[in-house]
């Protein structure tokens, strides 16, 4: 995200606001017909990778998959470098998920078509931070609101890109962890930098009343060196109906899922969930980004 | 103390002045000298100084370093002094220069970056963010460099 100005972030959710009846089948708009995406997962993926895949077909394009590693020439031996140079001859650009972080910039820097970063290592995950920013634009209208994240903050790589883009169109960000998983102390002198108003606490419940996005993050069980660890924190933040009460009407709950049990399943039926629209809202931001990457203009007014 | 030479003078080669006290091994081994070659090399350490407390000296003879292997030194040796000695007498100072970014000298301080993979080919690459701290930043992953654990990662 670092890439693109504020501008151009804000042009992309206005492309993919206009996409929205294509991303739903009402529209047949095939301004990617004949484009080919090289899907580079090197590490699981079912959301991301299929969001990706309906984008692009949606948009009339194709795509090819790494497979599964066990059977491709990476079990192999074969560097990240040369496999992005294969795809780089096959594919009009490519969307790259791996293990090491940095490998995104690694393969921009190895290939000549253009490389999206679909989350490398805990690094940067940008346009899971550009389906966030959409579903927060759709349900509030803007960016500069009071925004509560939960949960991983030192490993989630959700939440550091999307603090770092809230940071720039003027949120407030409370910051909520067990000490043990804080946001990176680099990542919140970039965000107080970037002029952003941050608060730090490791209580959940009493950030409800004043928050307009309270985002869950799931404590993720690989990141964590031992067991014993692990348990430590696991659970630790859990939101139920019951203790929604409090809340503004307008406030919205976010989980970039899969979710464990920090969101039980009985807020689903309130109007603050909107995770699952947030998880659909995946396709639309990601077609709207591969217009732009690929340059196809999207029309001003799309209707069937 | 400076009416006795430690080390005589060199007739034509490379002199490295005002190295910190007891990092001239490193800068040996930033300039990939390893003593295989045959010319002599001398080196002093931890002499007083009047400027920095201690300081290193190294002398090589019969080569003379370029700007591109001195610029390497900017990470643990950014004030050294350089003379290109011909006939005994200097014929060229140079100073070490830290550009806006330093291309294959160390690795990445972050274990679980790209550019650790094995065989992976392109240069390691550390941005220059700032010099006095000296900061530097991955190209690729990002991150801060720990310059204590960086001069461990020296290629």
């Amino acid at each position: 995200m670092d890439d693109m100005s504020d501008d151009d972030i804000i042009g992309l959710l206005d492309d993919a606001a206009r996409l929205v009846p294509v991303a739903q089948g009402d529209v047949h708009l095939p301004l990617l017909e004949g484009k080919l995406l090289g899907n580079m997962f090197f590490e699981p993926s079912t959301r991301t990778r299929m969001s990706f895949e309906t984008a692009m077909k949606r948009l009339g394009g194709n795509v090819i998959n790494l497979g599964a590693l066990a059977s491709s020439s990476v079990s192999k031996g074969e560097t990240l470098y040369d496999t992005m140079r294969m795809v780089d001859g096959y594919c009009d650009l490519a969307v790259l998920r791996h293990p090491r972080q940095g490998a995104a910039q690694y393969a921009a820097d190895a290939c000549a078509i253009p490389i999206v970063n679909a989350g490398d290592g805990a690094g940067h995950h940008p346009t899971q931070t550009l389906l966030d920013l959409f579903t927060i634009k759709q349900a509030h209208g803007r960016l500069d609101l009071d925004v509560t994240l939960v949960g991983d903050l030192r490993y989630g790589r959700t939440v550091h890109s999307l603090s770092h883009a809230l940071a720039r169109f003027g949120a407030r960000l409370t910051l909520v962890s067990p000490e043990t998983l804080g946001m990176p102390s680099e990542i919140v002198d970039d965000l107080k930098a970037a002029g952003s108003d941050i608060t730090v606490s490791d209580d959940l419940q009493a950030q409800v009343a004043n928050a307009d996005v309270i985002y869950m993050t799931r404590i993720q069980k690989e990141r964590f060196p031992d067991d014993d660890e692990y348990l430590k924190v696991a659970g630790i933040y859990q939101l139920s109906k019951s203790d929604l009460g409090g809340a503004k009407g307008s406030m919205i709950i976010m989980h970039p899922l899969p979710r464990v049990d920090e969101i039980d399943s009985d807020v689903d039926g309130t109007e603050h969930a909107l995770y699952f629209e947030q998880a659909a809202n995946g396709v639309v931001a990601r077609m709207a980004l591969l217009c732009r990457m690929l340059g196809a203009d999207i029309p001003d007014e799309v209707t069937a | 103390m400076s009416e006795m030479r430690r080390v005589t003078a060199i007739c034509n080669g490379t002199v490295i002045d005002h190295v910190p006290g007891g990092q001239a091994l490193r800068v040996l081994r930033m300039l990939r000298i390893t003593g295989s070659q045959s010319n002599p090399v001398s080196l002093v350490m931890n002499v007083p100084s009047s400027k920095h407390g201690s300081k290193d000296i190294i002398k090589v003879e019969d080569r003379e370093l370029t700007q591109d292997e001195l610029d390497r030194l900017a990470l643990i040796a950014p004030h050294a002094s350089v003379s290109i000695i011909r006939n005994f007498t200097v014929a060229e100072k140079r100073v070490v220069e830290l550009g806006e970014e330093m291309v294959n000298v160390a690795r990445c301080t972050y274990s679980n970056c790209i550019s650790h993979g094995d065989r992976e080919p392109l240069p390691h690459r550390l941005k220059v963010l700032t010099a006095e701290p000296l900061e530097l930043r991955c190209h690729y992953c990002g991150h801060t460099q720990d310059i204590e654990g960086l001069v461990e990662n020296l290629l």
